[in-house]
């Protein structure tokens, strides 16, 4: 699971929809993969106005990855004379390429965790707590 | 011949077995490639997108989303959902791009307001009207489940549902729920009253009938 992905997931319960802790999810015991991906700028500068940098940022604590800087980086910051700058790099591999191999996701709210097991989170819930 | 969705849910439906024969029979991908270069042109999107595939299976919709070229808008990133595990033990053998979740649609969509610019689903939707136990019926999962698209969704996103309706019935269960969600929709049929008919629920969240065919 890309940390990208993971700026987007909530709890799927639904006592958990509207409570501001049941989002971002927690890694717990989490095993990081990195993978090299062709870098696709255009989606980033897209993607990166809906990107919560809040939560990125405590991800990226959580997970003892380097500090994000305070604030979501600017679109000028993107590219210097029409090529991707080190921002855009450093947000490639950190949202595209970097990964939650396996380990925990856990809910700030309700404590449920789900499991990561080859990079696939499972969000199956018994049907007591749909 | 009896449908799948009549007998089992997904998740029994495709074992190992089914979910291999799924995604080597050349006739089903090329059905589900056309089926997914269909949706893409209803989607009409113009640049790289953040999409969810709906029942993304065996990857077989993600790997052509990923290959969209860059001067027809693309490449995109999309996330996928799907109820069974050999499908997605399949996908994860064919080195798909895309990011995956082992997740039930019926139960609800759980990403943020506004993730995605679109989504796609390939004949996935159907299998929501086939409630298994007595505590959860269709129109609940179906409620759930666009309730749940309809937030992920950014303003202006759309959603393109190929699906198989059982009848006529099931049909309009299906839209009046995506409409009762507050999806402007409309149903796109290819090949109309042919053996080998089509039908798209074409979605947009703050929009009327986009595709000037509602039924
Ligand atoms: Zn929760």
């Amino acid at each position: 699971m890309k940390l990208l992905t993971l700026n987007f997931l909530t709890c799927a319960r639904k006592t958990c929809k509207s409570n501001a802790a049941a989002f971002p999810l927690h890694p717990k015991e989490a095993e990081l993969e990195q993978v090299e991906t062709d870098m696709n700028p255009l989606f980033i500068k897209n993607i990166l106005p809906r990107l919560d940098w809040e939560a990125m940022k405590t991800l990226t604590t959580e997970l003892g990855l380097p500090n994000l800087p305070a604030e979501t980086p600017s679109d000028e910051e993107l590219a210097t004379d029409g090529e991707p700058s080190q921002t855009a790099k450093d947000l490639h591999t950190l949202l595209m390429e970097t990964s939650i191999q396996s380990g925990k996701l856990v809910c700030g709210n309700c404590e449920h965790e789900y499991a990561v097991k080859e990079g696939i989170a499972n969000f199956l819930l018994p049907s007591h707590m749909v | 011949m009896s449908r799948p969705e009549d007998n089992l849910p997904p998740d029994l439906f495709y074992n190992e077995k089914e979910a291999r024969q799924y995604t080597t029979s050349s006739r089903i991908r090329n059905i589900q490639a056309d089926m997914t270069h269909r949706a893409l042109e209803l989607l009409d999107l113009q640049e790289p997108s953040f999409i969810l595939d709906i029942g993304c299976g065996s990857g077989l919709s993600g790997e052509i989303l990923s290959g969209v070229e860059e001067d027809e808008g693309g490449p995109h990133t999309w996330v996928g959902m799907d109820i069974s595990s050999s499908m997605l033990a399949q996908a994860l053998e064919r080195d798909v791009e895309g990011d995956m979740l082992l997740a039930d649609i019926g139960q609800g969509v759980p990403f943020r307001a506004g993730s995605f610019d679109a989504a796609i689903s390939i004949s996935a939707i159907q299998w929501l009207c086939n409630a298994e136990t007595s505590d959860v019926s269709p129109e609940g999962r179906l409620k759930r489940f666009f309730d749940g698209l309809y937030a992920s969704l950014k303003r202006g996103g759309k959603a393109v549902c190929q699906f198989y309706p059982k009848n006529a019935q099931q049909r309009s269960l299906i839209s009046n729920a995506a409409i009762k969600a507050g999806f402007g929709a409309g149903i796109l049929e290819d090949d109309p009253e042919t053996k080998s008919v089509k039908v798209y629920l074409v979605l947009s969240v703050g929009g009327g009938d986009v595709t000037g065919a509602v039924s």
